[in-house]
């Protein structure tokens, strides 16, 4: 796998890009009053595309299903709501290192656990411990049981006395979270062209080859595991302070499963389209809460037209359309094309693995 | 505690864990036979129960409601199978969890549409709406030792199978290798289809014993997919023995844990799961 | 034992429940050479290269690298101490181009990961070990093609190229020629045979006449025992050997 994708993909993310960061400009022009409940819902989509990105590094690039991610992301949100002072903001300058150091020891601790699994085992022992600590906060009192609980004040960026990012201001917030996430970015594209990122890429293909070339195939997948654990925390974090509170939902498995559609729906393996996908599961799910109460009927039925008919995602749209196929498909094999070397990890070239 | 309290709750855990045993068998059968996890096995069982109650309330009588809602059960499954899973038995674990989690979404909300997001009750049916004397101040319901009963009797069932028919060997030799089964000439397609309807029939059935004992209610098929799930890892994927030990244990660690430790009690089945698998993380029975 | 011997193995056995896969097995390899292993199917001859390679523990015996017990370690460890392995069905990573598959092959043994990040200069040397072995596997036209596109020789060649990459002491390779074409096959022989200089080879092929041509030595095996082991020569005149293979080849024909 060699991460790179066609300049047209740079182009169009770049663009949005561009068009999400000059939303002050044009969103009165378009939503009219709308504007700031719009500004709310776009900022709440860049959180879960911080949070979708994560769980990518895990699902597209190292193959690693995760159906707990939601546990970091309730993590970092109740870190944020159990840590703040009661009566004055928190500082993120401790903030921030507490809810990453914070989930990198139960990440480390559970990945301790859940690694040494496999395949469809993976899968059901990340969902069980999400589910454990989602009923072990539920049922407590410190965390304020089903009710969740509120934050007051969200925490201050500020040097001294000056104050560098106005964390309450709606607008200050969103570019605040549209830089966390290409920073977060950034960081995962560098670390899936590093030769770390070489090294998942091979765990993904062939562990069992890595094995025998030598690699600990177990110890970098539980780095990877801690990370993406961090950053969906970082997500959670930013998410309890968009919304003002923690609450148990956050940790529950709908959520690791909402996570999982976003991946889908965008395109895993590709980072990028982790993006795209929060933004379209957030616009579908608009969508179709407006058009019936029984909307959770039409978002299942898009889950499952979209692993029927569009694995790849939209990212795989934008990367290998469907027409660009068709003029190339006289010297390729049909379905051969979508190996080449920018091809998504998706579905994996050799029968599955089960142990 | 006393000794009667003791075996009250020592019969309760039994009678638990051998309802969970059914519906375990049949999510670890599909899954090892089939390599398909299937999230929406948990939504069988709810609508079991919901048949159930929706057809007692027609009928008038809970075992016409049973024997009625049977063929409806597998008969979705069958159209399930046939629609859906077809496309996913060469496809990643990744899919079948999407789109059975699709499936999750709709089947729960199709239970709303059609019976409301209240709480029902069934009755418990005759003749077994009673109690009985077992020992001088030990009274138990005679519907779960039916219940056990029943359990009990599948459980049987499924083990002579498995131990002593042709089908039990194909469907043992196919969890340890499919192209095997199909080069000896086995219809695979048909045995998917056969165990896929016992696994959906046995879970349906589950939640049509259960509904006189719990609350009817929406997204209880979730809670019963996630403690299957850890009956399953605890026990080892593709063993009926596996799944039978493993909700015992799970079906007893339930009951007494909500007796003796209640504040950590819903934590009690994930500690023992980590536990195992710290020491055998392919299950007891892999 | 002499100090050119590399692998040697004392009683080895493994038994899978009631079959024994691999029976009481003596044999050793010295350095620089070509040591061939041929049998019939069933013979044993892959249980022992999964025994070599750690991939699966003996049930009892001893297996000596340089003097040191190794039985019973990882095939991770196993790789790490120097020997590589091909195997018998095409192990590579289907989705890497062939470039990255030797530069993985390359990187454990050359510092590791971090070795890379720590010095621009071991990424270098990485690059060029890679480079370097397709080019004396005849790949490096195919540097950049992604491996599953590949022909199914050229990915067998590819496996060889992986093991190379690794600067094994000890390659053991298992049917390297496999459903491999006349031209093919001479071409991977002609390979194997440049490689002794540096390298200490073991090979399971059922290829005769690239076996005779190119090995050393041959142990011979049967239903998980040695039936014989000796130079090539003395392998090809041995009448027992010519009983097992041309012996049954004649039931065979029969049959």
């Amino acid at each position: 796998m060699l991460h790179r994708y066609p300049k047209r993909v740079a182009l169009i993310m770049l663009m949005l890009t561009a068009l999400v960061a000059a939303f002050p400009l044009w969103g009165e022009a378009v939503f009219g009053n709308q504007a700031n409940f719009m500004l709310e819902k776009l900022t709440l989509m860049l959180i879960l595309a911080l949070f979708a990105m994560s769980l990518d590094l895990l699902v597209g690039i190292v193959g690693l299903v995760s159906l707990g991610h939601a546990l970091f992301f309730g993590l970092g949100a109740y870190t944020l709501a159990l840590a703040s002072p009661d009566f004055s903001p928190a500082s993120m300058w401790w903030m921030l290192p507490l809810v990453m150091g914070v989930s990198a020891c139960v990440g480390l601790v559970i990945g301790i656990l859940v690694i040494r699994t496999k395949g469809i085992f993976f899968i059901m022992t990340t969902l069980a411990f999400g589910q454990m600590l989602y009923y072990f906060i539920s049922t407590s009192q410190f965390a304020g049981g089903t009710d969740g609980v509120f934050i007051m004040f969200r925490p201050s960026l500020a040097l001294g006395e000056r104050t560098l990012v106005d964390l309450d201001n709606p607008y200050s917030f969103f570019y605040f979270c549209l830089g966390m996430l290409l920073l977060g970015y950034f960081f995962l594209r560098w670390l899936t062209r590093s030769y770390f990122g070489q090294v998942l890429d091979g765990i993904h293909d062939n562990e069992h080859r890595m094995q025998a070339l030598g690699y600990a195939t177990s110890g970098y997948k539980l780095v990877a595991f801690v990370i993406a654990g961090v950053m969906a925390a970082i997500a959670g974090m930013l998410a309890a302070m968009q919304y003002g509170f923690a609450n148990p939902a956050q940790l529950g498995w709908h959520t690791s499963g909402e996570v999982l559609m976003m991946l889908i729906l965008g395109g895993m393996g590709t980072i990028f389209g982790p993006i795209l996908g929060a933004f379209a599961y957030e616009i579908l799910l608009y969508i179709y809460e407006h058009a019936t109460t029984h909307w959770p009927i039409l978002m299942g039925l898009t889950i499952i037209v979209a692993v029927l008919v569009l694995p790849r995602g939209i990212a795989g749209l934008i990367i290998a359309p469907p027409w660009h196929r068709k003029r190339q498909a006289a010297p390729e094999a049909a379905s051969e094309h979508e190996k080449a070397p920018v091809a998504l990890s998706a579905q994996p070239a050799t029968p599955r693995k089960e142990n | 505690m006393d000794l009667a309290f003791f075996s009250v709750q020592l019969l309760n855990g039994l009678q638990y864990g051998l309802l969970l045993f059914l519906i375990a068998s049949g999510l670890t059968l599909i899954f090892g036979i089939m390599g398909i996890i299937n999230l929406a096995h948990g939504a069988m069982y709810m609508i079991g129960a919901y048949l159930a109650y929706d057809l007692t309330l027609r009928l008038g009588n809970f075992w016409l409601a049973i024997l009625a809602a049977i063929p409806i059960a597998i008969a979705l499954g069958l159209i399930i199978e046939r629609l859906f899973l077809d496309t996913l038995y060469k496809r990643d674990h990744l899919y079948q969890v999407l789109l059975t989690f699709g499936l999750i979404l709709v089947l729960n909300e199709a239970q709303r549409i059609i019976w409301g997001g209240d709480v029902h009750r069934v009755a418990v049916p005759a003749p077994f709406d009673a109690s009985i004397q077992l020992t001088d101040n030990l009274q138990y319901s005679v519907y779960r030792l039916f219940v056990m009963g029943v359990c009990l009797a599948l459980a049987g069932v499924i083990y002579w199978v498995m131990r002593h028919t042709r089908l039990g060997i194909i469907i043992r030799a196919g969890a340890v290798n499919r192209d095997m089964v199909e080069g000896l000439g086995i219809n695979v397609r048909t045995l998917f289809t056969l165990i896929f309807s016992i696994g959906v029939a046995l879970t349906a059935f589950a939640g049509m014993i259960a509904a006189p004992l719990t609350s009817i209610a929406p997204g209880m098929g979730d809670s019963i997919l996630i403690t299957c799930f850890v009956v399953v890892v605890i026990g080892g994927i593709g063993s009926i023995k596996g799944a039978f030990w493993g909700a015992i244990i799970i079906g007893m660690a339930t009951t007494f844990g909500a007796v003796l430790i209640p504040s950590l009690a819903s934590m009690v089945i994930y500690l023992i799961m980590a536990a195992v698998l710290l020491v055998k993380p392919r299950g007891l029975f892999a | 034992m002499s100090d050119d011997t590399v692998l040697a193995t004392h009683g080895l056995t493994r038994r899978f429940g009631g079959l024994v896969a691999v029976n009481e097995v003596e044999f050793d390899v010295k350095a620089h050479e070509i040591h061939a292993i041929l049998g019939p199917n069933g013979a044993g001859k892959s249980t022992l290269i999964n025994l070599l390679s750690g991939e699966i523990p003996p049930s009892e015996g001893q297996v000596l690298y340089r003097g040191q017990p190794i039985q019973g370690k990882s095939a991770r460890q196993i790789a790490r101490l120097g020997i590589g392995r091909s195997h018998q069905k095409t192990n590579i990573f289907p989705r890497l181009s062939c470039l990255q598959n030797c530069e993985l092959a390359a990187r454990i043994h050359m510092g590791g990961v971090f070795g890379s990040w720590r010095s621009r200069q071991t990424a270098r040397q990485v690059s060029e070990r890679a480079q370097e072995v397709l080019d004396t596997c005849q790949l490096n036209h195919r540097a950049n093609t992604t491996a599953s596109d590949m022909s199914y020789g050229e990915q067998r060649q590819l496996q060889i190229a992986m093991v190379l990459a690794t600067a094994p002491t000890l390659m053991l390779l298992d049917e390297p020629m496999a459903g491999m074409g006349r031209e093919e096959t001479a071409q991977v022989t002609e390979l194997l045979a440049s490689l002794t200089d540096s390298y200490t080879l073991v090979l399971i092929e059922h290829d005769m006449d690239s076996v005779f041509r190119l090995a050393d030595r041959i142990t011979v095996m049967v239903d998980g025992c040695v039936l014989e082991s000796g130079p090539t020569e003395q392998i090809r005149t041995s009448e027992k050997v010519r009983d097992v293979y041309l012996g049954r080849h004649e039931e065979g024909a029969t049959a």
